[in-house]
């Protein structure tokens, strides 16, 4: 029996699915398999959910938009590697929802911001770009440096991070306020957070006002950025995708 | 503006009662819906290119500053001024091509309108306070994204159930390209959008998906955004508009088969060439390279078929504003649907991805393709929804059509020359083996291009406030078609 492209034309419901198939399929080859090859996400370790700080600078970064101008993902090259450092792996963005790779460099690669420049410097750089940098073309973000950060409903954040795959244990969320506040409190006690978080930056970030600002928050984001994993430490067949 | 869509046009009433009369007023609410829409994008556009020339133009406001106006401008240009455009011209096709009626008459299509438009300015005035998901094309939070869910499956059964009762045979071919518009959008949109909110009462949500697997699932989603919503959904447009301005059929049947199920199948393995060299397996990089090359055949199957419509009567280009812009626009499509593939081979990519280049890319096929399309689908429309000889005046037509095209040739070529001149900025290195440019140095240089981007944004925005301007003088005083008068005294009988 010859086939007729007319068959298909004149029945609604066989175009209708017709095309549904045909669209289906690039994307389940394409999608599917990245959450069932284990080695797509490589093993390393030192990633970790993010503190609460962090977690609110991070929703901070992406309320402003900061993904418009800014990737957050080294490609493999050695110019790219020179610039910023080790090229991104896909472990180090395994908790991020949603992800912050970007497509766009208006302004420089932050995926390892962190550690780079000193907090004063990102308060002075957030709240007037072009007092640090004169070439800038970064719109200014003082009010971040006054306004302050509430979050009442952080134990919600944790949980529905949790809900869609970031394993935060019943110690962080319970924990959940007090370290949102203990990471930007000198005079705090730390250390169950640290143990929590290792690795993460303490301290006041925005030493211009006393209370806990959304500055603080983005700051603490951008300064522990891309600094979990230990690369010195790393083998190559530890990368294998 | 109410006035316009539902006053003053007293002939569909007037139609013969042996005909049911097909549901206009919700086309021209589209139509009008468009030239707002478009007017504010390309306004919003020209601001944001200007604030990269000149930041002072951030205003020091959060509400302001290009983080947050920049999706406004890409929400409004492809959702607000593509989606009215597609919604309004594809029930107007629908309507003709099967000779019946909107399926359910005029208020479900009244809903999909005014349903449309909610989730426009829920989503952009979210945008501008900061509610956002932070994902590109994608930004809209969970309760606006479950309000175009309801709407576009309103919309979905509104056009299969017109297609179901046709009168015609067959399904006309701008209807194959609109219903796998409609079903792909839904698909991409639903699962690219699954999220938990952290309280039903508050706007933010957390993604379903992390890492590497939700950039793979981001870009399937943005770049089908390109492939169903501008490209799809526009060559629906095409096919109706160009065989109907040029008074000639669609050149090859054949041809819109093959390029049909080429197109729609290929398209959606593209996402992976917005990744190349990142964190995503190597294996789905390759895979999104070589089938964005081999996409390059079934488009330019679609701009053949396109472009040879008009054998025997390019002569009309000269006298047809409708024809003159569609044509331009298929022109551009086969153009940028070249320069896409050739940017998606990997080393290629490796020099043009992150630069202005790929804006110069989505540029060409949004001013030149999109818009012009749409430019053209309204000169023809507006005439004929609101029943005048022709366009209040053709002057303005060319005037339009020079000025968004010099518009178009400014703004790709300024970023063809920054994106190029960045990408070998950033890996130049001297003659010690050190970087040659701070990141900063690159910035600064691309200061002129801006601003000539910039003026290329003035010039097409400034043609599309002409085309608007002489739409409302067509619909205000444009001279009624003569035959409509008779209808229209027996009506009032």
């Amino acid at each position: 029996m010859k086939f007729s492209h007319a068959i298909v034309e004149k029945n609604v419901v066989i175009l209708a699915l017709l095309t549904l198939i045909t669209v289906s399929i690039g994307g389940l080859v394409q999608i599917v398999p990245l959450f069932s090859i284990e080695t797509t996400i490589e093993r390393v370790g030192g990633v970790r959910p993010y503190t609460p700080l962090e977690q609110m600078g991070r929703n901070i970064y992406i309320r402003e938009g900061c993904y418009v101008c800014h990737s957050q993902q080294i490609r493999t090259f050695r110019d790219e590697v020179e610039r910023y450092g080790p090229y991104s792996l896909a472990a180090e963005s395994m908790y991020d929802h949603p992800f912050q790779w970007g497509s766009k460099r208006i302004g420089p690669d932050l995926a390892r911001v962190g550690g780079k420049y000193s907090n004063d410097w990102h308060v002075a750089h957030l709240k007037d770009p072009r007092a640090v940098v004169p070439e800038s073309i970064m719109p200014t973000y003082a009010f971040l440096a006054s306004r302050p950060l509430s979050v009442p409903n952080i134990q919600d954040h944790l949980k529905t991070l949790r809900t869609v795959g970031v394993p935060y244990t019943d110690d962080m969320i319970a924990n959940a306020a007090a370290d949102l506040k203990a990471q930007a409190d000198p005079d705090a006690d730390a250390s169950g957070l640290l143990k929590r978080y290792p690795k993460a930056v303490v301290g006041k970030f925005n030493t211009e006002s006393p209370e806990l600002t959304e500055m603080d928050a983005l700051v603490a984001y951008l300064q522990m950025l891309g600094t979990l994993v230990e690369f010195s430490k790393l083998q190559p067949e530890d990368l294998h995708q | 503006m109410s006035v316009a869509v539902s006053g003053g046009v007293p002939i569909t009433a007037a139609r013969p009662a042996s005909r049911e009369a097909y549901v206009e007023d919700v086309v021209r609410a589209f139509t009008i819906a468009t030239m707002f829409w478009g007017i504010a994008a390309f306004t919003v556009g020209v601001l944001i290119a200007f604030q990269l020339a000149f930041p002072a133009l951030n205003f020091g406001l959060e509400w302001t500053s290009f983080g947050r106006v920049r999706p406004l401008h890409t929400s409004a240009a492809i959702f607000a001024f593509g989606g009215n455009a597609l919604l309004g011209t594809s029930f107007f096709v629908v309507q003709r091509t099967c000779r019946a009626p909107l399926f359910g008459g005029a208020l479900p299509a009244w809903f999909i309108f005014w349903g449309y438009q909610l989730f426009i300015v829920l989503a952009g005035t979210g945008y501008l306070m900061g509610i956002t998901q932070g994902k590109e094309y994608a930004e809209p939070e969970w309760y606006t994204d479950l309000w175009l869910t309801i709407v576009w499956v309103a919309y979905l059964i509104v056009f299969a159930g017109t297609l179901i009762k046709r009168r015609e045979p067959h399904i006309y071919v701008a209807n194959w390209f609109y219903l796998a518009f409609i079903i792909t959008i839904a698909m991409l949109h639903i699962v690219n959008n699954l999220a938990v909110p952290v309280s039903f009462t508050g706007t933010k949500s957390y993604g379903a998906f992390a890492g590497v697997q939700d950039a793979m699932i981001q870009w399937w989603y943005g770049h089908n955004a390109v492939g169903f919503f501008l490209t799809a959904g526009f060559l629906g447009m095409m096919y109706y508009f160009i065989p109907k301005a040029a008074e000639r059929p669609v050149y090859s049947y054949r041809l819109s088969i093959i390029h049909f199920w080429a197109l729609i199948f290929l398209y959606i393995w593209a996402g992976p060439h917005h990744l190349h060299y990142t964190a995503l397996p190597d294996w789905t990089q390759t895979l999104g390279m070589v089938f964005s090359i081999m996409l390059w055949m079934p488009s330019w199957g679609g701009m053949i078929n396109g472009i040879m419509t008009l054998s025997g009567a390019w002569d009309k280009l000269r006298t047809n504003p409708s024809l003159r812009f569609t044509v331009t626009a298929v022109a551009f499509y086969g153009m940028s649907t070249f320069e896409g593939p050739v940017m998606s081979i990997k080393p290629v990519n490796a020099l043009s991805h992150y630069t202005d280049w790929t804006i110069g890319h989505v540029h060409s096929g949004a001013l030149g393709w999109v818009a012009f399309v749409t430019f053209g689908a309204l000169y023809y429309l507006v005439p004929v929804l609101w029943r005048r000889k022709g366009l209040w005046s053709q002057t303005l037509v060319e005037w339009h059509f020079w000025t968004a095209t010099l518009g178009i040739v400014l703004y790709i070529t300024s970023m063809w020359v920054s994106g190029i001149m960045q990408g070998l900025m950033w890996r130049a290195y001297d003659d010690m083996g050190f970087l040659q440019y701070s990141f900063v140095e690159t910035v600064a240089a691309m200061h002129p291009y801006y601003i000539i981007r910039g003026m290329g944004g003035v010039l097409f925005l400034t043609g599309a406030i002409i085309m608007a301007f002489n739409m409302f003088r067509t619909i205000k005083h444009g001279q009624p078609l003569a035959e409509d008068r008779p209808a229209g005294l027996v009506a009032a009988e």
